[in-house]
């Protein structure tokens, strides 16, 4: 008996095991593909059927996208915007979240559900009304007309709300009754309370500012020198005689985000199964 | 020095009324209960004096300065709370010590408030650990060191007990009591348990429905209860009430005297009798035995009366025991009945005499009568 329920067991693991390797593969798979055609020549990428590997990479293509093509500017440019975004983002939603959560002010359920209704409208949507609104204050094409629709975010709220409203009522009462104030209570208390959902807002709008594709490249159109990184790759060279150098480009870009969805993916995951189990 | 009065003060949430005309002295170094069952207010009346509520309407004052509006900060008190309310991310001695951070004083300073506060609750030891580590006793303790590190002029506690298990509350109990002797603290302790009101507290203040029943020494509440709430509410059992009339010096109960009386005829009383001043007898107020339970010590011998009304009888266990189903008889000892108005729940005759060992005992029991 106790034998078939461990063969069974140990056949469920092998399955298991069998079906998610396909699943990594399944997603590994481009990623690799961009690493590879980063370092084959430009013949190899073109060849039919596909290279799959090469004994004599060409490290040179991540040279010339850097020098040559004016990847170390764009990096620069896309790491600015995308540090910009990410603070200011983590400033403006501990603190909106912090009023919803705590204080208690005129119109606040209608001012909530304002709030929440942008989490439904999507960016594109009001593309146009932002861009008139940067142009007329005189922002087009430059780095604050570049960061200043996403200096607050609904979600960031939104998640930071919840962790904040995960904090018992009365630790807000005795750091009252010791004299705390809002800010000194949020910075003692409910900040570092609510680190494992700043933490992933962080990640999150970093995923999103890095990932910005329609922003920046209309917003740069007319100016080369704060263009990011997204936007540049598809400015080098150009031609098919330098695909490889692009690749070499995009693989550059992907990689701070391989790196933080590595050294992040346990409170990712966490952040977003919060609640569900105890 | 610090003395709290409450003055006719209410607590209104929209239309409900959560604390009605409560008047109150607590004096210094005084241990005062306000004991009452869940939802009777007194956790809105301890939460209006720590400033965490507003006050509808009457004053509070504290050192003779009225507070109504003064913030929490400014008060000059600490609180206790059922949940304990440590933060998760500080050690021990840390949370100790964050009353201290608002207050100027020297890092040397706070460091000697928090080492004499830890000797005294007895958590040296454990001063670099985290709250998660500690069991409920000690996470009770380090609440506590907390609230004394400041030495605040009054303390306020919210049922700290009520989370822990029996065995430790016991001990907690003691523990609270030898500490505010010690420190001849001021304490207003909130709880909805009797016996923690009756072991621990100079004085209880038992409340009901937003209004203060009585307020007095745990044994005059508990030997002349004010009305029939009180007398069913303290002690363990709660005291025993049935329908009874007085005639020609016997009192009658389920029509059988149970006790001679020399009080004039009456009908349409209620009298009171514990649980301990019941006896079983030949004849007397007959009852049916719903279940008779051993607690090694003594026997309690629950049943009910032909009315419907609920007696419970404590008996020695070495005395026959009547089981389920059997119809007992019981007699009173004269002098223990207790004489309520069976309309209004008040008692009758013997009141606790004016001058009571509390001058504003009587005092705001006159103005919770008249309210």
């Amino acid at each position: 008996m106790a034998s078939k329920h461990v063969r069974r067991a140990r056949v469920n693991k092998v399955v298991r095991y069998a079906v998610l390797t396909v699943f990594a593969i399944i997603i590994v798979f481009p990623l690799y593909i961009v690493f590879l055609d980063a370092v084959l020549s430009n013949s190899q990428i073109a060849t039919t059927p596909p290279t799959l590997f090469t004994f004599h990479p060409h490290w040179n293509n991540f040279a010339v996208a850097w020098r040559v093509g004016g990847v170390s500017h764009y990096l620069f440019n896309s790491i600015l915007q995308t540090s910009i975004i990410v603070m200011a983002q983590l400033v403006t939603s501990i603190l909106a979240a912090f009023a919803f959560a705590f204080l208690d002010f005129p119109f606040k359920r209608t001012l909530f559900v304002i709030m929440i209704s942008t989490l439904m409208i999507p960016f594109e949507v009001t593309l146009v009304t932002n861009v008139q609104t940067v142009s007329s204050l005189h922002l087009f094409g430059s780095t604050v007309g570049l960061v200043i629709p996403f200096l607050a975010t609904g979600t960031g709220i939104f998640l930071l709300r919840q962790a904040f409203m995960q904090i018992p009522k009365e630790m807000r009462e005795a750091a009252v009754i010791d004299g705390y104030s809002n800010m000194q209570f949020l910075r003692r208390v409910a900040v570092p309370l609510a680190r494992p959902g700043i933490a992933a807002l962080a990640v999150f709008s970093f995923l999103g500012a890095w990932n910005q594709y329609l922003w920046p490249l209309i917003l740069t159109d007319n100016n080369v020198s704060i263009r990011t990184l997204q936007i540049g790759i598809k400015s080098i060279g150009g031609g098919v005689d330098s695909a490889n150098v692009q690749i070499a480009a995009s693989a550059i870009a992907v990689f701070p985000l391989l790196v933080i969805l590595i050294f992040f993916q346990k409170h990712l995951v966490r952040s977003l199964t919060a609640g569900a189990v105890k | 020095m610090s003395q709290v009065q409450l003055s006719s003060v209410s607590k209104r949430f929209n239309d409900t009324t959560a604390v009605d005309a409560l008047s109150l002295r607590i004096e210094d170094g005084e241990f005062l209960i306000l004991l009452g069952p869940s939802g009777c207010g007194k956790t809105t009346a301890l939460r209006m004096v720590a400033g965490l509520e507003s006050v509808s309407d009457g004053e509070i004052s504290i050192d003779g300065e009225v507070v109504n509006d003064v913030p929490p900060r400014y008060r000059d008190i600490a609180m206790v709370f059922q949940s304990y309310a440590l933060y998760p991310h500080l050690s021990v001695r840390k949370n100790v010590e964050f009353p201290l951070r608002q207050q100027k004083l020297s890092k040397a300073e706070r460091d000697e408030k928090v080492n004499v506060a830890l000797e005294l609750l007895v958590l040296s030891e454990l001063a670099d650990r985290k709250p998660g580590q500690l069991s409920g006793g000690q996470r009770q303790r380090v609440a506590l060191a907390r609230a004394l590190v400041r030495q605040p002029r009054l303390f306020l506690m919210d049922e700290p007990l009520s989370n822990l298990d029996a065995k430790l509350r016991l001990q907690m109990r003691a523990d609270i009591v030898a500490l505010q002797q010690r420190l001849k603290a001021t304490i207003l302790y909130v709880t909805h348990d009797q016996v923690e009101a009756m072991t621990m507290g100079h004085r209880i203040a038992v409340m009901n429905e937003g209004k203060l029943q009585q307020i007095g020494k745990p044994a005059d509440l508990y030997n002349k209860p004010a009305n029939t709430f009180v007398a069913r509410f303290l002690g363990s059992p709660g005291m025993n009430i049935v329908a009874a009339s007085l005639s020609g010096g016997s009192v009658l109960a389920g029509g059988a005297p149970i006790a001679t009386t020399e009080h004039p005829d009456a009908t349409a009383i209620n009298i009171g009798i514990r649980a301990e001043d019941l006896v079983l007898s030949p004849d007397g107020l007959p009852c049916t035995v719903v279940l008779v339970e051993d607690l090694g010590s003594e026997v309690q011998i629950i049943s009910d009366t032909q009315q419907g009304e609920r007696v419970t009888v404590k008996c020695s266990p070495d005395s026959q025991r009547p089981v389920t189903g059997d119809t007992i008889y019981l007699r009173a000892k004269a002098e223990k009945i207790h004489y309520f108005d069976a309309i209004t729940g008040e008692r009758l005759y013997d009141l606790l005499p004016q001058d009571s060992a509390v001058a504003e005992t009587v005092a705001t029991n006159e103005t919770s009568e008249s309210a």
